[in-house]
């Protein structure tokens, strides 16, 4: 069984994929390995984000507020006293996952629209907060960073694409565990799940939790990564709506999906920018006609290929 | 002195919110759609009116009535080109359309407030108040375009009140929010209504925006903000409850202006926020939410 689920196309396919990532640095510029650099965090975002609304059915429209407590809390850790990164990245993890903590309590007392408004809140709050706390946060102008993983982009490079295979192989093995059915089944139907004698607010807790840490190591990762952090990049609801649109475009439930919607999404910003304005425009009217015409997202429709062949 | 002051601004804010927020309500109480493109819609009709006067040099009711046709057009095609087509739709399951809507209507205001921006580009736009001049009330020098905004507020939602509770087309709304099915039941075509629903939504959103427009400006950022004010004011005062919407605009519109004037205009939305969070954690349905 293990065997089997080991050797199975799509983590095969996404094997040699990550492979040929991995060489990339031998024949691409420095400017297209600090594109996907970028990228590759934003998929570890979404991946994170679509544990929780693909498996535990809770839609969470604050994931930038985990992502940004993650990073805040490792740069200005960083920022005051400079003790080895490996302890403020821990630090911004363990922040981050008292804030999935926060989250999750009233995920447990309200349910659709009132949830994804308390965790609207709670990205309005941080950003605030930030704003407001500015001798501690640097405000709207960001905090600087002093301290970075490495000055080399074929390194930052390879960090990055190594936590996202890694981040990616646990989360899709845990969804397809026993674990994640029975999750998939408290967020399907809490009630029968409960009655099976499954305990549906544990696994709901772990799953916001297993959330929280991989948005926020990917948060504090990325912080030191770009040496600053500011609202824009970490905790702005449009930094959530990216990590949202890059999970469903890339397919809903899947896990890998969402590194390919958050790459498309990055890319497809990226090559468009010399348009200005209307980058932003193409971007999400393109992620709008697949959210439209293709529900099931970009792995879906290499899926639904595949079966009508 | 500062009193009144508090007393006549967060007045006139409030009303503009209540205005906002009541059309809000109104989609979500009867069609069971949060449209999150609003804050986009209420901007474009204001863009409109100010394009309309300032570039093209139309009168001021005119200009009013383009940015009001603007965001009734746009309410319509954000009801047919996306919302139907995704309430029908056979490949997104039940449970899952309401955060196919959400996501969508996001990106759909998301283009509306980029299209903005790349045509009348993203600086902030005062439309050119219908009245203007000075009035001293109690001693406060109101700008006369405050009360007109307040007295506007009022009077459309007093026209839809009249529409929802007087006329046999408001009626046939109001059943449509309580018991969909039963409407059907009685040989009304669901999908008439949840049209009108969306055209009054359009008129209510324009209005709300180009009277934002005159007494704040906008801008094209303004769209993003705008939703989310619309939304928290609608959950603190019970989803789909137009009269708790309308208290709540007060609660909020007050707190704000309270806060602005009292501490500090960097303050400004955090205690409405903080009071939102309160809310949800010891009464979740909000003021007077029906569930």
């Amino acid at each position: 069984m293990v065997v089997r689920a080991l050797f199975s196309p799509p983590v095969l396919i996404s094997l040699v994929v990550l492979l040929l990532a991995a060489t990339l640095p031998l024949y691409v510029s420095g400017y297209v390995l600090g594109l996907l650099t970028i990228a590759y965090y934003f998929g570890v975002f979404s991946m994170a984000w679509d544990l929780l609304f693909g498996f535990a059915n809770e839609v969470n429209f604050g994931p930038s507020f985990l992502i940004g407590l993650g990073a805040y809390t490792a740069g200005i850790l960083d920022s005051l006293y400079q003790p080895p990164i490996a302890l403020c990245i821990a630090a911004g993890v363990l922040a981050s996952m008292i804030g999935g903590l926060v989250l999750a309590l009233p995920a447990l007392r309200v349910r659709g629209p009132y949830f994804g408004l308390t965790t609207l809140v709670a990205v309005l709050m941080l950003q605030n907060f930030v704003v407001v706390a500015a001798g501690l946060t640097g405000g709207e102008i960001g905090l600087t960073i002093p301290d970075v993983i490495s000055i080399n982009d074929k390194v930052n490079y390879w960090i990055a694409l190594g936590f996202m295979g890694v981040s990616g192989a646990i989360l899709y093995g845990l969804t397809r565990s026993p674990v994640g059915l029975i999750l998939q089944a408290s967020g399907q139907d809490p009630v029968q799940a409960g009655a099976l004698g499954f305990n549906v607010t544990k696994h709901k807790l772990a799953a916001f939790l297993v959330s929280a840490f991989f948005s926020g190591l990917a948060g504090a990762l990325m912080a030191f990564y770009l040496g600053a952090a500011s609202v824009g990049t970490f905790i702005d609801v449009t930094v959530g709506v990216q990590v949202i649109i890059g999970a469903v475009l890339g397919g809903r439930r899947t896990i890998l999906g969402a590194v390919l919607g958050a790459v498309f999404l990055v890319a497809l910003g990226e090559s468009l920018r010399p348009l200005g304005d209307l980058a932003t425009f193409i971007v999400s009217a393109v992620a709008l006609v697949v959210v439209l015409f293709f529900p099931a997202g970009l792995l879906g429709m290499v899926k639904g290929v595949r079966e009508a062949t | 002195m500062q009193f009144w002051q508090i007393l006549i601004d967060g007045f006139a804010i409030s009303s503009l919110y209540a205005l906002g927020a009541t059309g809000f309500t109104l989609i979500f109480g009867v069609t069971g759609v949060l449209n999150l493109s609003h804050g986009a819609i209420m901007v474009a009709a204001a863009v409109a009116a100010w394009a309309a006067s300032g570039e093209w040099g139309a009168g001021s009711y005119v200009a009013a009535l383009f940015g009001v046709l603007v965001a009734l057009v746009l309410a319509l095609a954000t009801y047919y080109l996306i919302v139907r087509r995704l309430q029908l739709s056979r490949a997104v399951r039940e449970e899952e359309k309401e955060i196919f809507i959400l996501t969508a209507t996001l990106l759909w205001g998301i283009m509306i407030q980029e299209a903005i921006a790349y045509l009348f580009t993203n600086n902030a736009k005062t439309v050119l108040p219908i009245v203007d001049g000075v009035v001293r009330i109690l001693g406060v020098r109101t700008p006369a375009n405050e009360i007109f905004t307040a007295v506007v507020c009022w009077a459309t939602i007093g026209i839809l009140w009249l529409f929802v509770n007087k006329t046999l087309a408001g009626k046939a709304v109001l059943a449509a929010s309580m018991n969909p099915r039963g409407v059907t039941l009685v040989g009304i075509e669901l999908k008439t209504v949840y049209v009108g629903v969306w055209a009054i939504y359009g008129v209510l959103a324009g209005v709300a925006g180009i009277l934002l427009g005159m007494f704040l400006g906008v801008s094209s950022y303004s769209a993003g903000p705008l939703t989310a004010s619309a939304f928290s004011i609608v959950v603190l005062g019970g989803l789909g409850s137009v009269s708790g919407s309308l208290i709540a605009a007060y609660v909020v519109g007050y707190l704000e202006t309270l806060t602005a004037y009292l501490v500090s205009p960097a303050y400004r939305s955090i205690p409405a926020l903080l009071l939102l969070v309160a809310v949800m954690y010891v009464r979740p349905r909000g003021l007077l939410g029906r569930r």
